[in-house]
């Protein structure tokens, strides 16, 4: 009986690793196509350089951005306000989300409320926002929080109601606490979605970092897009925004291996 | 409270989908059952599927709150879920973030037992169900049988008054299942229990089980109440005996009658 169906605890290593490199680089041949025709557009006179400026002139400008410090100083100042609003989300978001699962009067308020907050546009709010937090970090924080707090609040809030009872039941009969049951038995089962949640609003995260820093700052990589579109700099303004693109696609794949990791008792697909 | 019951059942009725009180709106799943338990007895409710067995046995678990009648047991009334009645149910009550081990040791923590007690412990019962060597093993990388088996090692290590079991043979293989009930058997024997075992299986009910109930097809009721007078020993030899034999035939008739009924009932 013993031995049979138990699945190798990881995947086997070593061998694979050529197999592996040609995986990665087939997985991200779209881009290169992508950054190929891109180029050719220019180069062929369908789309004015000037509009839209070539890969290459991008690249030398985003070495000067990189060697000025630019960039780096920057991107600094929108990832920590952009890490600030999508932690203190994640935070109170599931907070809200669990207590709405298993609180029937705090759902029946709360409710309506995200229900109405989630399809509403967060960036609209940024005139408002401003009058009420200044200028400074904390309204680009609070609007960050704010966009990323729905999608957290939801994901934990569906988990959590989505919790198979006869799991709840079997810890309750082996003598659980309504406590514990929430925090060892509701928090865990329902952090595959919770998790998933976190990676939208991550995403989110950016989108409302860049638009806030837009209109509202003196620093950020929102504002440096903004300042160098203004001052006509195409080539460096498409670096930024690329630059954004990639820590964002970076951010993703690293919280990704985190909810592997997180999920590692789940079925391997 | 005299020693002399496990379980006592006192006209319950139980109505689905007609809120807390409605027994005049939704469906009748129990209709004025009355059923006494006595003190270590193994005790198996048969019936045809949809009878309100599980239903009964939510009821005494306190999982679900009795709308009209009682149940008691040595402890007083039951009005929640206690580790003085623990449950395995039919599938998937694992806990799928957890080893086997963790699983198994998580009824003995919440008991504050010190951990290497209860590592101990869990250990003994993962051996005992023959999942030795997956202790390390989270239960998506185990087979349905191995699972439930785990299951059934987490409950039987809080050793707890009262066993419930929800048909927990019932995702098993022949073979392991054959197994299980003689373990099961042998254990309560060892550390005398109340338990309610609910099956659908009549051979199941017979081995197993000192006194036997039969349900009615919905609304349930306790239709006969059957002594299976086989004695403490169960084995090999038990399924050749000829009380057995008629037994099952007699206790298969009873269940067969229901069935029909159940199916005559529009189900």
């Amino acid at each position: 009986m013993a031995g049979g169906d138990l699945r190798p605890a990881s995947a086997t290593a070593g061998h694979g690793s050529f197999v592996e490199v040609v995986a990665v680089c087939v997985r991200y041949l779209p881009l290169l196509i992508m950054m190929a025709v891109w180029e050719l557009a220019g180069r062929s006179g369908l789309v004015s350089q000037q509009m839209l400026p070539g890969v290459g002139a991008i690249a030398a400008a985003f070495f000067d951005l990189l060697q000025s410090g630019e960039l780096v100083i920057n991107a600094w100042r929108s990832l920590s306000r952009a890490a600030a609003g999508l932690g203190l989300a994640v935070i109170i978001g599931m907070a809200i989300g669990l207590l709405m699962a298993t609180r029937p009067l705090f759902r029946n308020v709360i409710n309506p409320i995200v229900r109405i907050l989630y399809p509403m546009p967060k960036s609209a709010l940024i005139p408002l926002v401003m009058i009420w937090f200044g200028l400074g970090d904390a309204s680009k924080i609070f609007l960050i929080f704010l966009g990323c707090l729905l999608p957290v609040i939801v994901s934990a809030y569906h988990g959590a109601r989505g919790v198979n009872p006869f799991v709840i039941w079997s810890a309750t009969s082996l003598g659980a606490s309504k406590e514990e049951v929430l925090r060892e038995i509701i928090l865990p089962a329902a952090l595959p979605d919770i998790l998933a949640g976190c990676r939208t609003a991550l995403a989110f995260s950016f989108i409302l970092m860049v638009s806030s820093e837009f209109v509202i700052a003196k620093d950020g990589l929102g504002f440096l897009i903004g300042s160098l579109g203004d001052g006509g700099n195409y080539p460096a303004m498409f670096a930024v925004i690329l630059t954004v693109a990639g820590t964002g696609f970076v951010a993703d794949r690293l919280f990704g291996s985190f909810v592997n990791h997180c999920l590692r008792w789940k079925e391997q697909a | 409270m005299t020693a002399d019951f496990g379980i006592k059942i006192e006209g319950v009725s139980h109505a689905y989908g007609g809120g807390q009180s409605g027994l005049a709106s939704g469906t009748l799943a129990l209709k004025q059952t009355d059923l006494l338990i006595g003190h270590h007895e193994f005790h198996a409710l048969l019936g045809p599927s949809g009878c309100g067995k599980s239903t009964l046995l939510y009821l005494i678990g306190g999982f679900i709150p009795v709308q009209t009648g009682s149940i008691s047991t040595q402890k007083g009334p039951v009005t929640a879920p206690g580790p003085d009645r623990s449950i395995v149910f039919q599938n998937f009550a694992l806990f799928p973030w957890k080893t086997v081990l963790e699983n198994v040791m998580y009824g003995l923590q919440k008991k504050g037992l010190p951990e290497a007690e209860c590592r101990e412990i869990a250990q003994a019962h993962i051996k005992l169900v023959q999942l030795g060597g997956f202790e390390q093993a989270y239960p998506s990388q185990l087979s349905g049988g191995m699972q439930q088996r785990a299951a059934i090692a987490r409950t039987l290590a809080v050793d707890p008054d009262i066993l419930l079991m929800d048909e927990p043979f019932g995702a098993l293989d022949a073979q392991t299942r054959r197994v299980m009930q003689e373990e099961l058997r042998m254990i309560w024997k060892k550390r005398p229990k109340t338990v309610v075992f609910v099956t659908h299986d009549v051979h199941e009910a017979v081995f197993l089980a000192d006194r036997i109930s039969i349900m009615s097809a919905r609304p349930g009721r306790i239709e006969h109440q059957i002594d299976t007078g086989l004695g403490p020993e169960r084995d090999e030899s038990t399924l050749t005996d000829r009380r057995f034999v008629e037994l099952g035939e007699q206790i298969w008739r009873l269940v067969r009658e229901q069935a029909v009924l159940a199916s005559r009932g529009g189900l």
